[in-house]
């Protein structure tokens, strides 16, 4: 139990108590256990903090991912499933390499607590290499977030305009659908799949034909193009209606025609929170790699041992928390089905 | 110590134990310099410098609150005004009530009690010597300060632009309202969102390590004898409201985040224009936003319960229930945000959900306002200034208590809500409860700090002046509230005209106490008499120590620890008012306390 | 236990030496005595960690509907509990550690819970962006 009350004469009389010696034994605290676990107390509760801060995130993409399914199966085919699934491999060796090494510290064996630390702190290099080389992909094909993002435009555009979209971005010879290189070689293309996608196609133009008059479900708003329509339309569309004639999702994959205009306004959200939460990831690997880099300096001096081994054990448990974030988002953001 | 047969005094100095120090040496001598006071890992110190800080802030959130009572004595700018004066008359006052409330709510209020109180006395209440982590302590600090720096920055953004037409980048001022609801704060408001937001997020990490410094505290350095119910009911205050600062701060953190996101970025998240959700925002806002008013409030009551027992010279009534309702208030708290968006477009399940939760919460706050008064029940009641201030606190906590039943109530809220009904309901919560706690606190504590006592007469007199300025400042609020007066707007109808020209005269009123309370604490800790230890006749542990107290806190073991209010065997020398410790007095009891 | 070729480099302190020598007491009072974990566990634990990633790429593959999602959530959470039961040694830690970090995923479960019972119940009423409302004077 953490909360053991502990000697209050010790607390208030060291001298007496004889555990000043211990040059890591903090002048307010009775004994070295008494220390290490508040630490560690300290430690757990903070990432409890860690979790209920990115818990705003998961919450963000189970929000929009509830209501927009198909925009996430058809946007998360930008992302490289490979690289995830290396870097996945890559933070999971790291953890391992971290958690050996704590135990390396509490056994005093500093020459392997050194080599593991550096094994860790290449881990995190890798995972941001990899991370890096992803991010450029995703700039090079006008996915990145803010305002360069093809899909930004329709979210502007809103439902009902015809659509004709990015042509910002077509003079660059983007196109609207992922590069080939992200389809994902995973995903076995279902017999027929080919004649869907066409026509999905043709349902597509179909609606482009009634133009200003569609909305999801492609229902035709009988007063189109009246001087009333502003006013009678319902003020509000079905973002999450999918398009005439199209059954998203089971055997083929989302096509950017597939999707409603609607639907196609939360496309560029789904890469605004691709990028929030790795970003937010990111940022916290980047700093779990520092804290590293500091224990490692300390283990060259040869600073730890069985009786002092607590940074090692917390900057473990942070850096395992990194790691079980990623568990969480790797399904999420790359394996959408 | 068992040969003495006489009353003791409190605070001797035990030098046989080893702990000796010069007499006269305490924690506001013991080392000079201003570098030992800006790197002190000691904290009595950090708590006295968050007190200069957030007694700033405080001034500060107060000069907006005179100046946006002063532009509503009239019911609009003045007739033939120009469109350009009368936009900037609407513009000062929507500037005004923001930086009021920015101020107030991240700077002041929220680290008011648990930050100087809480860094002051609660190691000393659990007779230790530290928190548990002092130097994350003073990183606590210094991201207060980092906060207050980004918020300075907004301010004075502001006051370039509108005075010398200097345009500073990220915009200027502040004028979205404390909650900087989207899409307003996103796409449409001038103002610099962006440092505001990140002010904040600043104040939030410091307002997170400080709960947690506290959680480790109170778990593991509790001294032996001092089980969970044997703490002082502050502790348990004060833990209860680290909880909500530990679980709802983060979410504001990711919150802010993602507004500041939005606003440099555009990441349609929360903005309308890109596809967002605005009322995902206040969801996300208000699951922060709704504990912190229990951040605000909570330890406010602890510093009550403290009071209450020393000052009816009364065991505390309902140990349990109150130590029990502080960590009820801390968990139902997470279960009533929703009842701040009744009219924003949430579901009508939802609105009835938390609706019903709203009344819930409202059960524990009266369990601690019955007992406190079940305390004072036969009590040998001694109206010393934080006296005072604990019974102002009874008495406007319980009208800003009931008024928030009219609103939690759906049909009612609707009505009521977006009126200055609701401006008067949370300044009787914050400022009526929290504020009286926080002076009630300032007299308890202030012997303690500085070792000199203040003038009992200026400081009743400060408080009668502060509570009469109060009431007629917020009570004909809740009138014209009623009768539809809306919240933030510059301009009125001229039928509520007396109202807010009472409201402008009491805030007047109470400015005048609160000066008068600020230089009587000034002269106290100057001039004042010098304090014994135990000025009060008080139970708990930090009585025991000298005043002020030495640097290592004790220089004996505080004790006995027992029951934390046993105030058997403490008595009165009625020709000094001095206090005194009977030799056979607080063994420690065997069973739990009562 | 293997565990005893400890070169400590603070072999002067007793209680350092003790606190290794037997995990669950005997040890000087308010020495630290850790769980140290074997190193089979964490071989174990790592292996299969790489081997539920396989799985949970692997299972996209199959179509199972909206089973898909939860499959692999459950997945995920599976490989989470390993991390945190035995590479975080929550397994090992006082029960207030495991009771924080768990509140915390309550918390966030309730969070999540309202938000998206409620966004989806109002998601009907948002106007889309460029959906012109008609406002009257």
């Amino acid at each position: 139990m953490t909360d053991v009350a502990h000697s209050n004469a010790a607390v208030l009389a060291p001298d007496l108590a004889g555990h000043n010696h211990d040059p890591h034994l903090a002048h307010h605290f009775d004994t070295p256990d008494q220390q290490y676990q508040s630490g560690k107390l300290a430690m757990w509760v903070f990432l409890g903090t860690e979790i209920l801060m990115f818990g705003g995130l998961f919450c963000a993409y189970a929000v929009y991912r509830h209501n927009h399914p198909e925009v996430f199966e058809f946007a998360h085919r930008y992302l490289d499933r490979t690289l995830g699934a290396v870097n996945t491999l890559v933070l999971i060796a790291s953890s391992f390499t971290m958690a050996w090494a704590v135990r390396c510290s509490q056994l005093g064996l500093n020459k392997p607590l050194k080599i593991l630390l550096a094994l860790t702190f290449l881990g995190g290099v890798g995972f941001m290499g990899i991370k890096t080389i992803e991010y450029e992909a995703k700039w090079k094909h006008h996915v990145f977030v803010g305002s360069k993002n093809k899909y930004r435009n329709d979210s502007l555009k809103g439902v009902g305009k015809p659509v004709d979209s990015n042509t910002e971005f077509e003079e660059e010879g983007a196109e609207v659908e992922p590069p080939a290189e992200n389809k994902l070689s995973a995903h076995k293309t279902a017999p027929g799949a080919e004649g869907k996608a066409e026509a999905s196609h043709e349902a597509a133009a179909k609606r482009s034909d009634v133009g200003a008059t569609t909305w999801g479900r492609g229902i035709v708003d009988p007063n189109a193009g009246t001087p009333d329509e502003a006013a009678i339309r319902p003020t509000y569309a079905d973002p999450g209606g999918l398009a005439a004639g199209v059954v998203p999702g089971h055997h083929g994959e989302m096509h950017y025609a597939d999707l409603t205009d609607a639907q196609r306004q939360h496309v560029y959200t789904f890469f605004s929170i691709y990028f929030m939460m790795t970003g937010l990831h990111g940022v916290h690997v980047l700093v779990g790699m520092a804290l590293i880099a500091w224990i490692w300096l300390r283990a060259r001096r040869n600073e730890f041992g069985p009786t002092f081994f607590t940074p090692v054990d917390l900057v473990g448990l942070y850096w395992h928390l990194v790691d079980l974030i990623w568990i969480f988002l790797f399904p999420l953001l790359y394996l959408i089905h | 110590m068992s040969a003495i047969t006489g009353p003791i005094p409190f605070g001797v100095q035990d030098t046989a134990h080893g702990g000796g120090h010069a007499p006269g040496d305490n924690y506001l001598n013991h080392s000079r310099g201003i570098k030992s006071w800006l790197l002190t890992l000691d904290h009595k110190r950090i708590g006295l410098m968050y007190m200069i800080g957030i007694l700033s802030a405080f001034a500060l959130g107060g000069f907006f609150a005179i100046s946006l009572r002063t532009v509503l004595w009239n019911p609009g700018p003045a007739r033939g005004a120009s469109a350009a004066s009368a936009n900037a008359y609407m513009d000062l006052y929507n500037h005004l009530f923001t930086l009021h409330g920015v101020v107030m709510v991240f700077l002041f209020i929220i680290p008011a009690v648990p930050a100087i109180f809480g860094n002051f006395v609660l190691p000393l209440m659990l007779g230790a010597k530290d928190v548990a982590f002092p130097r994350l302590n003073l990183l606590s600090f210094y991201l207060w300060c980092g906060g207050a720096l980004f918020f300075s920055y907004v301010l004075l953004s502001g006051v370039m632009e509108s005075a010398f037409g200097i345009k500073w980048p990220g915009g200027f001022g502040l004028d979205t309202g404390w909650t900087f609801y989207t899409p307003y704060s996103t796409s449409k408001a001038a103002g610099a969102v962006v440092p505001a937001t990140l002010g904040a997020f600043i104040l939030g990490f410091s307002s997170i390590l400080t709960g947690l410094n506290f959680v480790a505290t109170i778990h593991m350095l509790r001294p032996k004898g001092m089980s969970w119910f044997r703490m002082p009911l502050m502790l348990w205050a004060l833990y209860a409201t680290s909880i909500i600062q530990i679980l709802a701060t983060p979410v504001l953190a990711i919150t802010l985040l993602l507004l500041a996101a939005e606003r440099a970025l555009g990441i349609g998240i929360f903005d309308p224009a890109l596809g967002g959700d605005p009322v995902m925002y206040q969801h996300f806002f208000w699951f922060y936003s709704h504990p912190a008013v229990y951040i605000m409030v909570l330890p406010a009551m602890g510093v009550i319960s403290e009071l209450m027992v020393t000052f009816s010279r009364k065991h505390i009534f309902g140990y349990n229930f109150i130590a029990a309702s502080s960590i009820a208030i801390a968990l139902l708290g997470f279960l009533v945000w929703g009842h701040h968006m009744f009219v924003s477009g949430q579901s009508p399940l939802a609105n009835a959900i938390f609706s019903l939760l709203t009344f819930a919460v409202a059960i524990p706050s009266a369990i601690k306002v019955f007992n406190w008064l079940a305390t004072l029940y036969k009590g040998d009641i001694r109206l010393k200034t934080p006296m005072l201030y604990a019974l102002g606190f009874v008495y406007l906590f319980t009208i800003g208590g009931l008024t928030g039943l009219f609103l939690g109530a759906l049909s009612v809220d609707v009505h009521l809500t977006n009126t200055i009904f609701i401006v008067a309901h949370f300044h009787y919560v914050m400022m009526g409860s929290t504020l009286f706690a926080f002076l009630g606190g300032m007299y308890y504590w202030w012997p303690k700090m500085f070792g000199r006592m203040c003038n009992e007469n200026w400081g009743r007199l400060a408080f009668l002046i502060i509570l009469v300025g109060f009431n007629l400042t917020f009570f004909p609020q809740f009138i014209a509230g009623s009768l539809g007066m809306p919240r933030r707007y510059a301009t009125y109808p001229i039928q509520f005209i007396g109202y807010h020209r009472s409201a402008t005269f009491g805030a007047y009123i109470m400015a005048t106490g609160l000066i008068i309370a600020g230089l009587n604490l000034l002269h106290g800790m100057l001039r004042g008499r010098k304090a014994p230890a135990n000025p009060w006749g008080g139970s708990t542990l930090e009585w025991q120590t000298p005043s002020p107290p030495p640097h290592d806190n004790f220089s004996t073991t505080p004790g006995p620890v027992g029951d934390p209010y046993d105030l058997h065997g403490i008595v009165e020398d009625k020709k000094t008012g001095e206090w005194y410790r009977l030799p056979d007095a607080g063994k420690p009891r065997t069973g739990p306390a009562h | 236990m293997t565990t005893h070729a400890a070169n400590t480099t603070h072999g002067s302190d007793p209680h350092g030496a003790a606190a290794h020598s037997d995990e669950h007491g005997a040890a000087a009072p308010g020495a630290i005595h850790p769980h140290i974990t074997s190193m089979r566990l964490l071989v174990s634990v790592f292996l299969a960690l790489v081997v539920l990633t396989a799985v949970t790429v692997g299972v996209t593959w199959f179509d199972m509907g909206d089973l898909n999602i939860w499959v692999a959530l459950g997945i995920a959470v599976v490989k989470a509990a390993l991390v945190v039961l035995y590479f975080m040694h929550l397994r090992w830690e006082s029960p207030f550690n495991a009771i924080a970090f768990i509140s915390a995923l309550a918390f966030v479960a309730l969070f999540l819970a309202f938000v998206m019972a409620d966004s989806s119940s109002y998601q009907h009423n948002l106007h889309p962006p460029g959906d012109n409302v008609v406002v009257t004077p």
